[in-house]
């Protein structure tokens, strides 16, 4: 049999070597190896034949792309909200709620691209079923949309019509339905993944919620900061975005348990450090050497840090999404 | 309203396949993507949207000199898997558009006019049975032959089945009738055989029993199925704690550094 050729046999005391290799012989001939079987069997530990207990998740591309705008529009609806309470730049105000719109405006259209015909989308919104996060995160985003709309659409009108008075309202009740509907928009993606079957994602279910919305937090802040917004707060917030994110790669590394070893293991493993790396240290480090530096050089490695978080929110989701991949394929019974 | 279910007794199974025809036959299934898969006599796989019947061949391991009828050996193990309807159904409660209802047979149905692909149900179920058909779009699954059970016909499977492996009939009746033939195994020498039915877990018990010979987990049936339910608690209080912290926390960071710079 040129098979056996580099197959280890087991090894046998000399009184029964003889015997115990006889009926070896006759199993190899009849094609059975139980000790050491060249395919895959059924058996407890690996399963029927090694296939994947789960399905894995059957979402395209459009779906780590809408976690990642959900995020950074539903923390710069918040950003937005209390810059304007507290009286920072109206550049900040505005700039912070056309980054909310413009997610508002892309996040139905990728989900859409991802059912693949509009009326998909509306099957969703004749259901309100609070187990269904799912259902939920349809709803907190048609909330936000409103929210978000009311208010670009409030401070557009206060500029230009006749009764300020009127659209400043529609601004302002835009602003704090934007906000309240912004905080679950960023994190509700984390309950999504998190209750479900695969377990990698459900093992980390406190985890994912807080952890999805601290990096949208640190896109949002970081694309403000590309905008040209340089407020001490938003300083302070990417500084506090990048701490807790360096917190939640250090507590992945200390994981031990084998559910999650696609956050550590094989290429979904580097690609969650590759985001933690880049949300975390990167702009920490970046952050806080910008602190003790004159306003210029500072303003400079504050858009670097930015820049790396934006990039490390987004890989965050990629990797996560990946990582289900990977364990729905290791999942035994 | 009587609950329906399926007791599959796979001491009985000879491995013909006729349930998984006859299915595709009644429900007009599309073809699967079947190629050479290299596993035993099984090219099928898994129960996938085009497969709402699946007969598994566990192959065991004949000792020589003994044959193929001793208690003590089993050659093969056939077993025909199909959608558990269970009694807490993961895919139920995650299905966002209403597609998945509870039956008045008490069973769970998916309504494909309604389904808008969106493929949470697949990873909502324990057991990896819906999935999303990747040419339509849309998630499908066993049935229980719903349109079947109306005209108080069997479900096609059960029709089929030469040997009475896949039974049809009332919960409580099937799971009597499980305990009965338990018991007549044993008299025949044969102890390793076991009823699969998960009623002290999240999934609270399925519509549909097993009988099998030797390790449940070969025929890829976990013995602790979870209902992604029970995840939601922690999700939401970490979704509610983050916000409550950051809404502070970015409170402070402007009033901290004066508001308007």
């Amino acid at each position: 049999m040129m098979s056996d050729v580099g197959r280890s046999r087991p090894q046998f005391s000399r009184e029964t070597e003889k015997e115990q290799r006889l009926t070896l012989i006759q199993r190899e001939a009849a094609g059975l190896v139980p000790s050491e079987p060249r395919v895959a069997i059924a058996s407890a530990e690996r399963g029927y034949y090694e296939l994947p207990l789960l399905k894995e998740p059957t979402w395209t591309w459009e779906i780590p792309v809408y976690f990642f705008i959900g995020g950074a529009a539903g923390t710069a609806s918040v950003i937005a909200g209390i810059a304007r309470l507290t009286g920072a730049s109206p550049k900040l105000v505005r700039d912070a709620r056309r980054m909310s719109m413009v997610g508002a405006v892309l996040s139905p259209a990728l989900l859409i691209s991802d059912l693949g015909r509009p009326e998909r989308f509306l099957a969703m919104l004749r259901v309100f079923k609070p187990q269904s996060p799912m259902s939920m995160g349809v709803w907190i985003l048609m909330g936000f949309s409103a929210g978000t709309t009311a208010a670009n659409v409030g401070a557009w009108l206060r500029a230009r019509s006749r009764f300020p008075g009127v659209a400043g309202f529609l601004e302002s009740v835009g602003d704090v339905a934007a906000l309240l509907f912004g905080l679950p928009f960023a994190s509700y993606t984390g309950v999504l993944i998190g209750a479900t079957v695969i377990p990698v994602w459900n093992c980390n279910v406190a985890l994912l919620p807080a952890h999805f919305l601290v990096s949208g937090l640190g896109a949002s802040v970081g694309a403000l900061e590309l905008a040209g917004n340089d407020a001490p707060a938003l300083q302070w917030l990417g500084l506090g975005a990048a701490a807790v994110e360096s917190a939640v790669g250090v507590a992945i590394e200390r994981e031990t348990n084998p559910s999650e070893a696609p956050l550590k293991r094989g290429s979904s493993g580097w690609l969650i450090r590759l985001g933690g790396v880049l949300s975390g240290p990167i702009p920490l480090a970046l952050r806080t050497a910008s602190l003790f530096m004159k306003p210029k050089p500072a303003i400079k490695l504050r858009k670097y840090a930015a820049v790396s978080a934006l990039v490390g929110s987004a890989i965050t989701r990629a990797a996560w999404i990946y990582a289900g991949h990977v364990s729905a394929r290791g999942s035994r019974p | 309203m009587k609950t329906a279910a399926f007791l599959t007794d796979s001491t009985l199974c000879i491995g013909c396949k006729a349930c998984e025809v006859a299915c595709k036959e009644w429900n007009d299934v599309p073809p699967d993507f079947v190629e050479w898969r290299g596993l035993s006599y099984d090219n099928t796989w898994a129960l996938s949207a085009r497969t709402w019947r699946h007969v598994m061949f566990v192959e065991g391991i004949p000792e020589i000199g003994k044959g193929g009828n001793d208690p003590a050996t089993m050659g093969w193990g056939l077993l025909s898997d199909v959608c558990k309807h269970c009694e807490v159904a993961g895919c139920l409660e995650a299905c966002p558009t209403g597609a998945l209802v509870r039956t008045e047979f008490e069973s769970v149905y998916l309504q494909p006019d309604v389904c808008n692909g969106c493929g949470y149900c697949v990873v909502s179920c324990p057991f990896g049975v819906v999935a999303k058909d990747e040419v339509d779009g849309r998630a499908f699954k066993c049935t229980f032959c719903y349109d079947r059970q109306k005209a108080d016909l069997k479900p096609a499977c059960a029709k089929v089945c030469p040997t009475q492996s896949i039974q049809f009939g009332e919960l409580d009746e099937l799971r009597e009738r499980a305990q009965e033939r338990m018991a007549q195994l044993k008299d025949r020498g044969i102890h390793d055989a076991s009823i699969w039915n998960p009623v002290d877990t999240s999934v609270a018990g399925t519509h549909a029993i097993f009988i099998m010979r030797g390790e449940q987990r070969a025929y890829n049936l976990p013995p602790q199925p979870e209902v992604p339910t029970m995840y939601l608690r922690s999700g939401w209080t970490s979704a509610t704690v983050a916000a409550g912290v950051m809404l502070v926390g970015t409170l402070f960071a402007f009033l901290g550094t004066g508001g308007r710079k």
